[in-house]
């Protein structure tokens, strides 16, 4: 298990390279709140050609709301485009069960009938609990089950990694 | 004693009165119905949230509105929604309220939405599912008595939020018949909880309850003073059996006193918002330059409605 965490910006960095010149001309980039909606951004401006980027929060698609109830402050999913017919890369911050992708998915197809649908992911922490996986990859990582990592945004925008105990942070 | 509308986690399980509930669950129901105002516009108005649960209107007393919203809003949590019109059914062959409640919870009923003319009947109806094992419904008040009507006091607040944002820099007036109405009570609670500047009702004596100064508001008998420099009007229904009794002289008389005209409008400040709960009776406590007017926000109060019924219900079934 690791001691440290690679440094967000350059894996960002490592992304944004295996998507240049792989993702559509016309891709559209959905990021799933929170962390994925700053890559979403950040990626919009890194990728070369012009990428409009939506927002989505899964709150209303969980399949742990029964378990959970309803997490508290959802944020409003914002997809300020056609869905149907389009062809869009979902962004999210760490891929591990699989389930916010899942949740993502379900609610894009309410939107729309999507040309097609990739997924880029900044980590895969593996412990995968679904068939999903990321077509595009910034870093694999091995993480404790009892650990979260998190994705935060400093107040100069910079992007940073964090360990956090799985018990205080939701599980992504 | 414990909040009867909080579970043993402090969790809201019913929704009964705004009377006593903490300011942060009220703003998280407010924050949490933003995101469900947006569904409304999609493809898909639905999510998937009450899928497989199964919520009855219970409507003891008629409205359409309220109890069309609730179904509206059930259903596109994806619920399955029963309306029952009790006033013409069970009650008349003679079943008591618990009696009712019982059958239906019976049917694996999940949620209650209840509208009953005696105060306290949706308290009843929570209190005794949790005395016979089955706290795991719901009960939301949709009106009852003169007591409450708290959705439509969290659709209020979401209303006044939405186009006047911070609540401690507001001044609020409620005009009419504060007496008879449940409207008026649960915004009041919720306006003060929430830390509003200044709350006014304005009326005629006969049709403000005595003491309503110990609600925490400013009485006004004049409108036009109680109109001065405020940020919200909210116009009250004023109900026609009202007139029949001795509490007023006649509608006229009432709309030249306590009905909003553009002239009165003047008074408040120039970006008020003009609101009411519905049903409207324009030229006696309205006119219809002020309802269809560029100030009114009357027919996004509805349109908010579903969003703020679709938090609560959300919020409650989770919990």
């Amino acid at each position: 298990m690791i001691a440290t965490l690679p440094d967000a910006e350059t894996v960002l960095g490592r992304l944004a390279d295996k998507m240049r010149d792989a993702i559509a001309f016309d891709a559209k980039l959905v990021g799933i709140y929170s962390g994925g909606a700053w890559l979403a951004e950040r990626l919009a401006r890194m990728l070369p050609g012009d990428h409009p980027v939506g927002y989505i929060d899964v709150s209303f698609y969980r399949d742990d709301y029964a378990v959970r109830g309803l997490r508290p402050n959802p944020a409003t999913t914002a997809l300020p485009f056609e869905v149907g017919a389009s062809r869009i890369v979902l962004i999210d911050d760490v891929l591990y069960t699989g389930r916010s992708v899942r949740a993502a998915i379900n609610e894009l197809f309410d939107y729309g009938r999507p040309q097609a649908i990739e997924l880029a992911v900044l980590i895969d922490r593996g412990g995968r609990e679904l068939p999903i996986e990321a077509v595009y990859v910034g870093e694999r990582l091995a993480v404790a089950r009892d650990a979260s990592i998190v994705l935060e945004r400093r107040a100069d925008g910079k992007l940073e990694l964090t360990l956090e105990d799985a018990k205080d942070a939701s599980r992504a | 004693m414990r909040n009867p509308q909080l579970n043993a986690e402090g969790e809201l399980t019913h929704l009964l009165t705004l009377e006593g509930l903490p300011p942060e669950v009220i703003g998280r129901i407010l924050d949490t119905a933003v995101p469900f105002v947006s569904i409304a516009e999609r493809d898909v108005k639905k999510v998937p949230l009450l899928r497989g649960k199964t919520v009855f209107n219970l409507f003891f007393e008629n409205s359409t509105r309220t109890r069309t919203t609730f179904e509206i809003a059930a259903k596109r949590l994806s619920a399955d929604v029963i309306n029952l019109n009790i006033g013409v059914s069970s009650t008349s062959k003679g079943e008591t309220l618990l009696d009712t409640i019982d059958n239906l919870a019976a049917m694996n009923a999940d949620m209650f939405v209840v509208r009953h003319a005696e105060s306290g009947a949706p308290h009843l109806i929570a209190q005794h599912l949790s005395a016979s094992g089955k706290s795991h419904i719901h009960v939301v008040n949709a009106g009852d008595g003169r007591h409450g009507h708290p959705t439509q006091g969290l659709l209020d607040l979401f209303t006044i939020r939405h186009y006047k944002r911070d609540f401690r820099a507001l001044a609020v007036a409620i005009v009419g018949d504060v007496l008879h109405s449940r409207v008026a009570r649960s915004l009041i609670h919720g306006l003060t909880t929430l830390g509003t500047a200044e709350v006014r009702v304005i009326g005629p004596k006969t049709l403000l309850p005595t003491a309503v100064e110990s609600l925490g508001v400013r009485v006004f008998h004049r409108m036009q003073e109680g109109l001065c420099g405020c940020d919200v009007v909210v116009m009250l229904r004023l109900q026609n059996e009202r007139m029949r009794g001795s509490l007023l002289p006649s509608a006229g008389e009432y709309f030249k006193h306590y009905g909003l005209t553009s002239e009165k409008l003047r008074l408040a400040k120039p970006d008020a918002i003009v609101m009411h709960p519905g049903p409207m009776n324009r030229g006696v406590e309205i006119d219809s330059a002020v309802a269809d007017g560029s100030h009114s926000v009357i027919l996004p109060q509805v349109t908010f409605g579903i969003a703020v019924r679709m938090a609560v219900m959300s919020i409650l079934a989770g919990n």
